[in-house]
């Protein structure tokens, strides 16, 4: 049955393709809810008031089904942010090789705050709970990347390299 | 006397130069083999090595995997699921994403065996959110491997069929609780089921029953299979038998992943003579051995144990070999192996601090106890540390800890309040006078913890 | 000794006493079965288990066997069996009864566990006590009182949430105060089959919402107010109005529709606030739609009839009787009576009677509606079967008075009496209306009380006792909350004194004199009188009326009659 009211979303025919396939891995739509939010992401960088309606739709559930898990999920984000997405560990291991001072590092280099983005937009930085790498703490993800051992010198290194990224994209 | 080796069993191939993760590489160290191994035995004859070797699960629960498998259901004629939980987030832990990145057949043909063994036709891989890499080498491997046949229909050619899906997560530490899983596998939030009735075991996943596993356990089945229960069982120790995967992390010179037979390695041998003891000019003070809800040991404790005839023995935390009964004895736990480890620059009320964070912020928020009780301590140790500390605030955080534990859905409630038990238990003087002590300055880059 | 049981009761052993319960009750019914209250907040005996609130910890414990021979294993110190008592403290509301099953409530650990819980729920919680619609009806109030430590050690900062939202039209919500026991959510989806509410956010800052857009509007949304423990859902219509404790309850029924639900009629000096639903397991268990909290509202509505009146000047009652009656004994032999579907079983036995005294015709008005499948029919008339049954009517009505339509214009009907029913919105003329005398007995003003030529007036069903049979077939009674305005008389009076002025003899007016007439006249009414009657109804004997085209379709515990082939 057709649906006068479909709420469009200007996703990629790649990223429509991923979902059609992954719908097909579960005999109950629900299952799908993190794997499509994951794709959204992906492709548009935030989940957007229309993406949990357009997912609702797709999945046959009720929007409120979606938003619970939007906001249960920490990695999930309703609004955009910076250009790349700087995570820092804040859990034991890495605090006590100095991850409190990474985090410090970034906020400084990029002249912003945590869950801010930077005034040149570049950057989100935002502490994040364990990441699995403890051993070569302090961690940091950069977007999909992990970067260890990132003291206050690696992460200085890591922000003018990202800088440069930055200047030489413009 | 030079520390005992390791015996590198599941991490055979980690770090080792031309080894990729590719089916190629894989099956050119007789990948796979196992498994065509495994498919000519009856099912139950594997589930039957499986309870010989003793393997008992390496997530942090160490309950035998046998016996789980065992509780399955297999009369209600509903489909069976194996879910592998990938979903690696206990803090200190940093073991299955080095199979997973690096070693991913590995864990393909465990999970492969223990599908077969279960008559299991399909399986997820539940991999934590922020494995992005991981899930894209996982799903090229199981491409890999059903180009092969050694994954989905009609495997090794046989009318048997195992399919396997990678499933992300997005962020939740409960969705390493089993139940927790299945409710995020199956699309909402990671609220743990009550037990009675939900046991995965017979209302699971789609309220079928379900086989969850962690990742190093299902390599551990191949090793069972390929050589024998009771070959496996001779390894390590009696009760706690096999290898062991060991994270190191914090105040030591080489922090690091090693593996283990289980029981033969003390923690002052891991520390001292593995690690490297700790950093120039420092002591130990104290060490989680098994993850961060594994209660703290203070080095300069000493536990009187009971022998089996009866006997005690008394050791220092040096002395604990790290098998799961001794340490369950000293009053901690194996858990997943996540020894973190502090010394004497840190301060325990602001470790503590830390970790109240942690649960804090990955509490589910479901149950009354665990909710606001890990909000609760979370908020009493960041005022200690940074607005006013009272002398007493110790005793408040133990007491509000003992109303947790025993008393909500899932074990997280355990996990958040034996931490802040073992600190005061152990450190409660450093609670005492932290109103003092945190008036004095601090050194400039002094270790910030919270 | 435990004495042998039923094949379907176990015996189950609650701090020490033993109880018979059918296998499979959970530990907190059973334990109210011998008077042990066993504190809770998200269990609902009508909504699926979730475990969440952690309230209802009890010990457990099963009797110990030798794992061996199944024998049982003695304690010596008390001579009977040993009970292996689980260390970790059970649930109560997801721990069904097996046979053998130990509970115990009133140890040293329940009593902490209770205070643990009770503490929790409380640091985050408002201090809104004084200006929160809850108290006096509020679970946290009540149970802090019984079980909690009665002081507080919490000196960080509470959290902060959403505090008047509205959740929807009728709903108010206050995120604050919400203890996270998602009952209005599980009753959304499992009663109502409107998945609307749901919990955002993670750990202690978890809010409850509804999708930005949406709305709690559903026909139901109150009862989510009704089982909220504490003052988070509350009702916006009686949101600051007044404090429960001061309110008188009654126990009356829905005339919504024919399924009869069991409802409170909160009043306080004469004046209704609000209507919250009975439970009753076999009629509406413990709902009650929206639109029928609503129709206490008519009782102080501007329309409404208060004063007897003759050819549109006030009259007392006695006047307007006897005004009445002139009019009607002219009309002998030609007079029609409409009697009512929501009149009650009583009023209608009377309308009989006066109808046998008359020789007239009788009629009903029916009312059709769509049935919404929860707890409102589509029989709108609240009690049709108990004009079948007290034989006021021998046939389901239609909606418009066709038959008398036509006799009114071929002149045999002469006269007509009306009881509460607007007769052009049963297809009557004005010109009709015009054409013959209407004696008219009801409650509010409309068309057909414009053209009669006597008004009396009448009381809403809050303003009497009395009886209905809803679509079960089931007798049920309400009793008058609140006295009817100045000026209208009881409808049993009415009719009484009607009949008598028509000369049709003495009638009981009376309650419960009525009922020993009733019991008498009625063969379905046998051994029955109004004080006997259970407060949960009576099954009536349907099968007279078996074969009747009854409109009603599936509703709560109703499922309407296989048709006939």
């Amino acid at each position: 049955m057709v649906n006068l009211f479909e709420i469009l979303m200007n996703l990629k025919p790649e990223t429509l393709r991923q979902i059609d396939e992954v719908i097909t891995h579960y005999p109950v739509k629900r299952s799908a809810v993190l794997m499509l939010l994951h794709a959204i992401q992906e492709d548009v960088g935030y989940i957007s008031q229309e993406a949990i309606e357009w997912i609702a739709q797709k999945l046959e559930l009720q929007p409120i089904n979606v938003y619970e898990v939007v906001t249960f999920y920490p990695m999930f984000r309703q609004k955009p942010i910076g250009r790349r997405h700087i995570k820092v560990c804040r859990t034991l291991s890495c605090a006590l090789m100095g991850g409190y001072k990474t985090c410090e590092t970034f906020e400084k280099e990029f002249n912003t705050h945590r869950g801010e983005v930077s005034p040149d937009g570049e950057v989100t930085i935002e502490f994040v709970e364990c990441l699995a790498s403890c051993g070569t703490a302090p961690v940091v993800m950069i977007d999909d990347d992990l970067h260890e051992k990132v003291d206050v010198a690696k992460a200085k290194q890591l922000s003018a390299s990202l800088k440069q990224e930055a200047a030489q994209r413009r | 006397m030079a520390a005992p080796q390791q015996r590198r069993l599941i991490f055979k191939h980690i770090d080792e130069p031309g080894y990729t993760n590719d089916l190629a590489c894989y099956q050119r160290h007789g990948g796979y083999e196992i498994l065509k191994k495994a498919v000519r035995m009856p099912p139950p004859a594997i589930i039957d090595e499986v309870k010989k070797s003793g393997l008992r699960g390496r997530g942090g629960a160490g309950f035998p995997c046998g016996v789980k498998w065992g509780l399955v259901d297999r009369k209600s004629g509903k489909p069976i699921y194996l879910i592998v939980n990938a979903d690696e987030s206990e803090p200190g832990t940093f073991k299955d994403r080095y199979i997973i990145h690096q070693d991913p057949h590995q864990m393909i043909e465990g999970v492969m065996i223990s599908c077969w063994a279960n008559n299991v036709k399909q399986a997820y891989i539940y991999i934590r959110g922020e494995f992005p890499h991981g899930a894209r080498i996982l799903e090229k491997a199981i491409a890999e491997a059903r180009a092969a046949n050694l994954v989905g229909p009609n495997l090794l050619g046989t009318d048997y069929s195992c399919e396997i899906y990678v499933h992300r997560g997005a962020g939740a530490y409960i969705c390493g609780e089993e139940t927790g899983l299945i409710e995020s596998l199956e699309g909402k939030r990671a609220y743990p089921r009550i037990k009675p009735p939900y046991f995965p075991a017979v209302l699971g996943l789609y309220q079928c029953p379900t086989i969850v596993n962690n990742v190093e356990t299902l390599c551990h089945v191949k090793h069972i299979v390929d050589m024998g229960g009771d070959e496996y069982a001779k390894i390590g120790t009696p009760n706690n038998t096999g290898t062991r995967l060991l994270c190191v992390s914090g105040h030591v010179q080489k922090p690091g992943y090693y593996e283990y037979e289980v029981g033969k390695i003390t923690l002052g041998e891991l520390l001292n003579e593995v690690c490297g003891g700790p950093l120039p000019g420092r002591t130990f003070k104290a060490v989680i051995p098994g993850g961060s809800s594994a209660k703290i040991l203070k080095f300069g404790e000493t536990f009187t144990l009971k022998n089996k005839d009866g006997s005690t023995r008394t050791l220092t935390v040096e002395e604990l070999p790290m098998d799961f009964d001794t340490l369950a004895a000293a009053g901690t736990m194996g858990g997943s192996g996540g020894v973190i480890v502090m010394d004497d620059s840190v301060n325990m009320v602001e470790a503590l601090a830390n970790i109240n964070a942690f649960y804090a912020h990955e509490s589910c928020g479901q149950c009354t106890p665990c909710r606001e009780g890990s909000l609760w301590m979370k908020k009493i140790t960041a005022r200690m540390v940074h607005d006013t500390a009272r002398a007493d605030d110790g005793v408040l955080l133990k007491s509000v800890a003992d109303q947790i534990a025993g008393r909500t859905i899932c074990a997280f409630g355990e996990a958040c309040s034996w931490p802040t038990q073992s600190f005061i238990a152990k450190f409660g003087d450093e609670f005492k006078s932290y109103p003092e002590t945190k008036k004095v300055a601090k050194a400039d880059g002094a270790l910030e913890l919270v | 000794m435990i004495a042998p049981t039923k094949p379907d009761l176990v015996t189950v052993n609650v701090d020490g006493k033993d109880v018979s319960v059918p296998k499979g009750t959970n530990v907190i019914e059973a334990a109210r079965l011998v008077g042990v209250d066993v504190p809770y907040y998200c269990y609902h005996p009508k909504l699926s288990i979730v475990g969440n609130c952690r309230m209802c910890l009890i010990e457990m414990g099963m009797p110990a066997v030798d794992p061996a021979t199944k024998a049982p294993i003695m304690d010596p110190a008390t001579g009977k069996q040993k009970i292996n008592w689980i260390p970790r403290p059970q649930i109560g509301c997801a721990t069904n009864a097996s046979p053998g099953l130990h509970i115990r409530t009133n140890t040293p650990q329940i009593k902490d566990c209770r205070e643990g819980v009770m503490e929790f729920l409380l640091i985050n919680h408002p201090l809104d006590c004084p200006i929160c619609d809850q108290a006096g009806e509020c679970k946290l109030q009540e149970q802090s009182t019984g079980y909690g430590r009665g002081y507080s050690r919490f000196i960080e900062q509470k959290n902060v949430k959403p505090k008047r939202t509205q959740l929807g039209p009728r709903v108010t919500l206050d995120d604050e105060r919400c203890i996270l026991c998602s009952r209005c959510i599980r009753f959304c989806k499992e009663i109502v089959k409107d998945d609307v509410l749901g919990f955002i956010d993670r750990g202690s800052y978890s809010t409850l919402t509804c999708y930005p857009g949406k709305a709690l509007s559903n026909n139901y949304s109150l009862n989510t107010v009704d089982i909220c423990p504490v003052g988070a859902l509350t009702s916006t219509d009686f949101r600051f109005k007044m404090r429960v404790w001061f309110l008188k309850q009654t126990n009356s029924i829905d005339t919504e529709s024919s399924v009869g639900a069991n409802t409170v009629v909160w009043s306080r000096e004469g004046i209704i606030y609000r209507i919250t639903p009975r439970r009753n397991d076999e009629v509406n268990d413990t709902w009650l739609s929206d639109s029928a909290r609503d129709l206490y509202k008519p009782v102080r509505a501007t329309d409404r009839l208060t004063a007897s009146r003759v050819n549109g000047v006030d009259r007392t009652l006695d006047m307007a009787i006897n005004a009445a009656g002139e009019l009607l004994n002219a009309a002998a032999g030609a007079v029609a009576v409409v009697g009512s579907g929501r009149s009650s079983v009583e009023e209608q036995f009377l309308t009989r009677k006066l109808a046998e005294a008359l020789h007239a015709s009788t009629h009903l008005v029916s009312r059709v509606g769509e049935g919404d499948t929860i707890l409102i029919s589509a029989d709108r008339n609240s009690n049709v079967r108990g004009a079948l049954v007290t034989g006021l009517i021998k046939a389901l009505p239609s909606a418009k008075l066709t038959a008398l339509a036509a006799a009114i214009d071929g002149g045999q009907v002469k006269a007509i009496v009306s009881m509460g029913e607007d007769l052009t919105m049963a297809g009557l003329t004005a010109a009709q209306l015009a054409k013959v005398p209407i004696v008219y007995v009801g409650t509010h003003q409309n068309p057909t009380v414009a053209a009669a030529k006597v008004v009396i007036p009448s009381g809403m069903v809050f303003e009497k006792s009395g009886t209905f049979v809803n679509q079960q077939f089931r007798l049920q009674k309400f009793f008058k909350s609140v006295p009817p305005p100045v000026g209208v008389a009881d409808d049993l009076v009415v009719l009484a004194k009607l009949t008598a002025a028509v000369r049709g003899g003495a009638v009981p007016s009376e309650l419960h004199a009525v009922w020993t007439l009733l019991a008498a006249d009625v063969p379905a009414f046998k051994a029955i009188s109004f004080s006997n009657l259970p407060e949960t109804g009576l099954l009536l004997d349907a099968t007279a009326f078996a074969g009747l085209p009854f409109v009603e379709g599936e509703t709560m515990h109703f499922q309407p009659a296989k048709a006939n082939a």
